[in-house]
């Protein structure tokens, strides 16, 4: 275990939660209702929020003087570190969803095994994260029941989604080789821990939601390599051209 | 989403155990586990509450306002029923 590998893992848990959270902001002014509308402009605070903890403690252990914005809006794509799922466009409704369910599936035990870690600050990010993953799996959930037992439209869709997202699922599973020395030396989870909680939650949703799992032909990967889909770049250009234009501005 | 399909129900919030359940607003939503989870998201963000209670709006029944006069003007004049004619001892204290 080293600085170096500390760092590297709360860049990429605050990568993975920040463009998570710039993905579900994008439905602000356009859910299908004002209720669902402030509800995902929640769901992406609670992420952004947990991504400032993690780029506030990537910035502390790197030493190097840059700050949580510093991180956030001025590092291009290929510095990125998220896992390619929470990359991928918002979609529709059911997308956004289904997504969201199917990552914090994942994050919710997986901060619930954090709380342990043998870093005290990782534990603390954790105790605070994980209630907030509850209600996201909740709320998620409750979305993917009713719009794969819907309609017909809301089923086609909901298994469209599911269809699309099944392929960056793996990744979500996998460890660099800095992350499984934080795992062997009990600072990190281990991702594939995890898999039965997850495969748990998911499989309960999908069997309430009349829907099966979908068999993902391939897997993609790449992301905490640096190595992205086309969709980074774009989204990056929206979220950072703020920041870029007026540096250090404040409100 | 049409109202067929979403219909209104009635949001109430805790907001410290001990206190009653109050009228906050409300929200649309298809039924009772959605209408309390958007109760939650749409009241309750700034740590207003410690209990949400939701109901169909269709579920109350409310005075009709064409009566006001027989329901509510003849208590106007019963002002004998406002505890103010009362002399409270000091030994009381608060009430």
């Amino acid at each position: 275990m080293s600085d170096q590998d500390t760092f590297a893992f709360a860049l990429a848990l605050a990568d993975d939660t920040l463009v998570l959270g710039h993905r579900l902001s994008e439905w602000s002014s356009k859910a299908p209702t004002l209720e669902e509308d402030i509800a995902l402009s929640n769901l992406g605070l609670d992420v952004i929020g947990q991504a400032r903890l993690f780029y506030q403690l990537a910035a502390r252990l790197e030493g190097k003087g840059r700050d949580e914005d510093k991180l956030a809006y001025f590092r291009d794509a290929p510095e990125f570190r998220n896992v390619l799922l929470v990359e991928l466009p918002r979609g529709d409704f059911a997308f956004t969803m289904g997504r969201q369910l199917v990552v914090t599936a994942f994050l919710h035990p997986y901060y619930a095994a954090m709380t342990r870690s043998t870093v005290p600050d990782f534990a603390e990010i954790a105790a605070k994260a994980v209630k907030e993953m509850a209600y996201h799996v909740r709320h998620s959930a409750e979305w993917v029941i009713r719009l794969g037992d819907g309609t017909e439209e809301s089923r086609r869709r909901m298994i469209a989604a599911l269809d699309a997202l099944w392929p960056y699922v793996g990744e979500l599973f996998e460890m660099t080789v800095g992350e499984r020395r934080l795992v062997a030396s009990g600072a990190a989870p281990d991702r594939a821990a995890i898999r039965p909680d997850w495969d748990a939650t998911i499989d309960r949703v999908l069997r309430e939601a009349g829907l099966s799992r979908p068999t993902a032909a391939q897997n993609k990967t790449g992301g905490r390599s640096g190595r992205h889909s086309e969709h980074l770049v774009p989204m990056l250009a929206e979220m950072q051209e703020l920041a870029r234009a007026h540096p250090g501005a404040t409100w | 989403m049409t109202q067929a399909l979403t219909p209104l129900w009635e949001v109430f919030i805790r907001s410290r155990s001990g206190m009653p359940h109050r009228h906050c607003g409300s929200v649309h939503a298809a039924d009772a586990t959605l209408a309390l989870q958007a109760a939650r998201d749409v009241y309750t963000r700034r740590g207003e509450s410690v209990s949400i209670w939701v109901m169909p709006s269709s579920a109350i029944i409310a005075s009709d306002p064409a009566e006001k006069d027989e329901l509510f003007e003849p208590t106007g004049t019963k002002i004998y029923r406002h505890p103010t004619f009362y002399d409270v001892p000091d030994e009381v204290g608060h009430m």
